[in-house]
């Protein structure tokens, strides 16, 4: 059942990691058990719920849904990632101020989601939100604030530009 | 506006005070507690729903390198635990049956949860099969098998309620009507599965940190179970990843098995359940089947309602008196009702068990009442506005209370002006004449009202304590026993601490629940934090206030009572110029000889006095009651029977005064949707002779961002007399308005009645097809 240890390299938030790892790991779990960035939380291990959500080389990626050693030599970025010492990215920034936030369970994968998406697009219709913020499931706050916060950071990085 | 004014903190929006550690993934949730030598444990589980344990073997499982050690239910000593003393029904595992599929026989803890599991398939158990009960009308039979021995007629509870006369209200009335109803089995919903850590740091005392939104229900029956003094017991509690009731406020399987796998290895271990686990064994909301007869004038006004309810209560008894007393007795809420009979039963089955869930009890009862309103409004040709209007309780003058026929007490009802509100921002009239259907789309526009209590009222520990500690360079210290399961409840007594000492919401520092610590707490369930901890923190800050007025007052030679302290000064009432500055009067409290040590104390005992009568099912289930209305519109594809919710859809929520106005949008668009809507259009357990056949995200459909409303949500403010600043509940009361309005809905959009919840596309379409 368990395989040999097998060497997995990676940049997990701009450090470089080497490390050995099960090969049946999932990424999810090397994340949360070997290098303890519990940040990023696991729902459900069948890829639908997106609690787990990171963002690797740019594209938000379900971290239960891939095997560990898939991500060898890619870029990797986590919620633990997203601020800059004690300044917070744009997205925590809007999602505190404009109480998204509720039990919180979700919210470092609906991050994420959202990171990826405004890097890719910075000015995304509310329906592109929408689509992009599919994938995370919530189950306590309606989706409507977290909505209306990417959309609140939109606004703000749009008018400063 | 005036009453705003008012306060500083509260009523004025606020960013929550967890929000930060929540935001950057530092906040910890049980499962992501570690600690050195940690064990990890898993549960071995029954193939079967009913069945007799013959045998369990160990041994191979003892054998297996990494298996540390391995525990059964006969560890336990015959311990049996249930909701209150006279339901203790079920065992940490089970010991001689099962009763229900994957109910937990064994445990192992492992130095890895690969291993453990793998130690899971090697424990073998020898079973007698049984035939299994799943279906509560084949339980009730004569002579039906019993799911507990000692449980006659398979019978969880049952009420018999009788108030005024149904029967010679039904012969006066112009119109009777009798129709039935079913809700289904749903999932609580919350991401994140149960999880506890376990360690025992000597032999006698036991620490856990567990994912439940009631810390205190955990404290009580692990003490019990392990035979331990209370103050031998602690519970830490994290995060908690949503809690709707049921599983989070009780007890499964890994909550037992991983304490004692912990002693019997004086090492932590870890237990997180699967989400299959989760979904497949965990507690979910009642189905229930409802007959709801009702009597009224030509007018529409309500005579009398008679019901008869039938809820699968599952395996075990858990919480069911309490959902099935909640189902029946708020039937009188939020229209006039002179006359109510209601007979209801709880039946065991060997489905999984059922137990609270948000909007408890009232989801279902109010779900057929409000549809059915529809179809007497229609067979009347009334409005759907209009006759809600013609019913609905009065707002009571300021000093008044409104008694419900089972001697409910309404201080307050907002009830009218939601319904108004809300079909005036829906445009009801203006939706309602248009134009049905636009090719293979048809839109309709549906309404409903509702109420829920704040504060259920029960016998036990159910005061609520809180304490205040001034620290010595002006900064505050609370600890309650609330707990904040997402609702925002640490930020709001944060919040009514700095209103009573005036000062900022940063210069409170609320602690999380910890037993060793912190005071009891019944926990969060039945809308009960804000009314009756909220009332606690109150009086705790308004204590640290007392004593700390006394060295204010030294300074101006008067009494205190006639100071005050507001925006971080104390002052005397009578000229405001003569004051102290905050820190200056902390400093004084603090340093002056003999010197002291500030600690205010809050009890609120609103929830204990007069309790809800089971027998009779007369007086006050809860401190007030909220009052809700919500209107919706949907969109039916005629071709696929798809209905979607638009963002035409609004809620108005009467909570008396929002504390945090954000929070309470929060809380009435998540309930209007997650337990609301989906419940309306999306989810149901499908089950097959005890197994669950969805027990997965992706089969138990769920609905996600892109088809979400953007609900609005409208503050109906009512400052009701019981509550702490005015407040009632603001959560449960939204989710039991949505199922009836988006049914109503679909019916003014198709014309088809969907009786049974939820309206899924294929019940739908054929609906569409018998027209």
């Amino acid at each position: 059942m368990n395989g040999e240890l097998k060497e997995l390299k990676l940049t997990i938030n701009g450090k470089p990691y080497e490390l050995k790892v099960k090969p049946q790991a999932l990424l999810v779990d090397v994340l949360r058990k070997n290098l303890r960035l519990t940040g990023t939380k696991q729902g459900c291990l069948t890829s639908s719920c997106g609690a787990c959500t990171i963002v690797i080389d740019g594209k938000a990626v379900k971290s239960c849904s891939i095997l560990a050693l898939q991500a060898n030599g890619h870029e990797v970025t986590t919620i633990e990632g997203l601020a800059d010492g004690d300044k917070l990215h744009p997205i925590q920034e809007a999602f505190i101020e404009h109480g998204a936030v509720e039990c919180g369970f979700c919210t470092p994968g609906r991050v994420m989601s959202a990171k990826a998406l405004l890097d890719e697009n910075p000015n995304p219709t509310r329906e592109e939100i929408r689509e992009a913020m599919q994938s995370n499931l919530c189950a306590d706050e309606g989706y409507v604030k977290y909505i209306e916060a990417v959309e609140i950071v939109v606004k703000k990085t749009q008018g400063g530009s | 506006m005036a009453k705003e004014e008012k306060h500083s903190v509260i009523g004025h929006p606020m960013p929550r005070v967890d929000a930060r550690a929540k935001v950057t993934g530092r906040a910890k949730y049980a499962a992501d507690i570690e600690l050195p030598d940690m064990l990890w444990g898993k549960i071995k589980r029954s193939p079967y729903a009913h069945a007799r344990i013959l045998n369990i073997d160990t041994s191979k499982a003892e054998r297996l390198p990494g298996v540390k050690a391995v525990t059964t239910g006969k560890d336990f000593g015959g311990f049996r635990w249930g909701w209150i003393g006279t339901t203790r029904d079920e065992e940490p595992l089970a010991v001689t049956k099962v009763r229900y599929m994957y109910e937990g026989v064994a445990a192992v803890a492992a130095i890895d949860e690969d291993i453990a599991e793998e130690a899971c398939e090697l424990i073998e158990v020898e079973y007698e099969p049984l035939p299994g009960l799943f279906d509560p009308f084949e339980a009730m039979k004569e002579g039906a098998l019993l799911v507990h021995e000692d449980r006659p007629g398979n019978i969880t509870t049952e009420y018999h309620w009788n108030f005024g006369d149904v029967e010679k209200a039904f012969a006066e009335s112009y119109l009777v009507r009798e129709d039935n109803f079913k809700t289904p089995r749903m999932a609580k919903g919350y991401i994140e599965p149960p999880a506890i850590v376990a360690y025992w740091p000597d032999t006698d005392h036991l620490t856990v940190w567990i994912a439940k939104g009631s810390p205190y229900f955990p404290y009580r029956i692990l003490a019990r179970c392990f035979n331990l003094p209370l103050n031998k017991v602690r519970v830490i509690q994290p995060f908690i990843g949503a809690d709707f009731g049921g599983t989070k406020n009780d007890m499964v399987n890994g909550d037992f098995a991983a304490p004692m796998l912990a002693k019997k290895t004086g090492k932590p271990v870890k237990i997180v359940y699967t989400q299959f686990e989760e979904l497949a064994t965990c507690l979910r909301r009642h189905p229930v089947w409802i007959t709801i007869k009702t009597g009224v004038t030509k007018d529409g006004i309500l005579n009398a309602i008679q019901t008869r309810l039938v809820a699968d209560g599952g395996a075990y008894t858990r919480m069911s008196p309490l959902s099935l007393y909640l189902m029946g007795c708020c039937m009188t809420l939020p229209y006039k009702l002179p006359n109510f009979k209601t007979d209801a039963y709880c039946i065991f089955t060997n489905n999984p068990s059922s137990a609270a869930m948000r909007g408890h009890g009232i989801y279902h009862t109010r779900f057929a009442a409000d549809v059915q309103m529809d179809m007497i409004a229609e067979e009347l040709g009334i409005d759907p506005v209009e006759i809600r209007l013609r019913n609905a309780i009065e707002n009571p003058e300021p000093g008044e209370i409104y008694h419900t026929v089972n001697k409910l007490t309404v201080g307050s009802c907002g009830v009218k002006e939601c319904i108004e509100k809300v079909a005036q921002a829906i445009n009801w009239q203006e939706r309602k004449e248009a134009e049905k259907i636009d090719g293979y789309l048809a839109h309709g526009v549906g309404v409903a009202a509702g109420a829920y209590l704040s504060g259920a009222r029960l016998t036990g520990h159910n005061a609520a304590a809180a304490v205040v500690r001034i620290c010595e360079d002006g900064t505050v210290n609370l600890l309650t026993g609330a707990s904040d399961v997402g609702q925002g409840s640490d930020t709001i007594m944060s919040a009514i601490v700095a209103e009573v000492l005036g000062l900022e919401l940063k210069d409170v520092e609320i602690k999380r629940v910890d037993t060793d610590y912190t005071p009891a707490d019944p926990g969060s369930f039945g809308s009960r934090v804000t009314v009756y901890a909220g009332d606690a923190t109150k009086r705790a800050a308004e204590d640290a206030k007392r004593q700390l007025l006394k060295f204010a007052a030294k300074e101006f030679g008067i009494k205190p009572e006639a100071m005050d302290i507001k925006d971080k000064k104390a002052f005397v009432k009578a000229d405001h110029s003569k004051s102290i500055p905050w820190l200056k009067l902390v400093k004084l409290a603090c340093y002056t000889t003999p010197g002291n040590v500030i600690i205010g104390k809050g009890v609120s005992t609103r929830g204990v006095g007069q309790v809800p009568n089971w027998e009779t099912g007369e007086e006050d289930v809860g401190a007030n009651y909220s009052f809700t209305a919500e209107a919706n519109e949907v969109e039916v594809d005629l071709e696929t029977g798809v209905v979607k919710c638009t963002d035409n859809s609004v809620i108005a929520h009467d909570c008396g005064f929002p504390l945090n106005p954000p929070a309470v949008e929060t809380q009435v668009q998540g309930g209007a949707y997650h337990q609301g809507v989906a419940a309306a259009l999306y989810e149901e357990f499908k089950m097959d002779n005890g197994l669950t056949t969805n027990p997965n995200l992706v089969d138990y459909t769920r609905p996600r961002a892109y088809e979400a409303p953007m609900t609005k949500v409208i503050h109906v403010i009512t400052n009701d007399p019981f509550g702490p600043f005015g407040a009632k509940e603001a959560s449960e009361g939204s989710c039991c308005t949505a199922p009836p309005a988006v049914i109503n809905a679909i019916h003014d959009a198709t014309g088809i009645w969907i009786k049974e919840l939820p309206a899924q596309p294929e019940k739908v379409f054929w609906a569409l097809k018998q027209l």
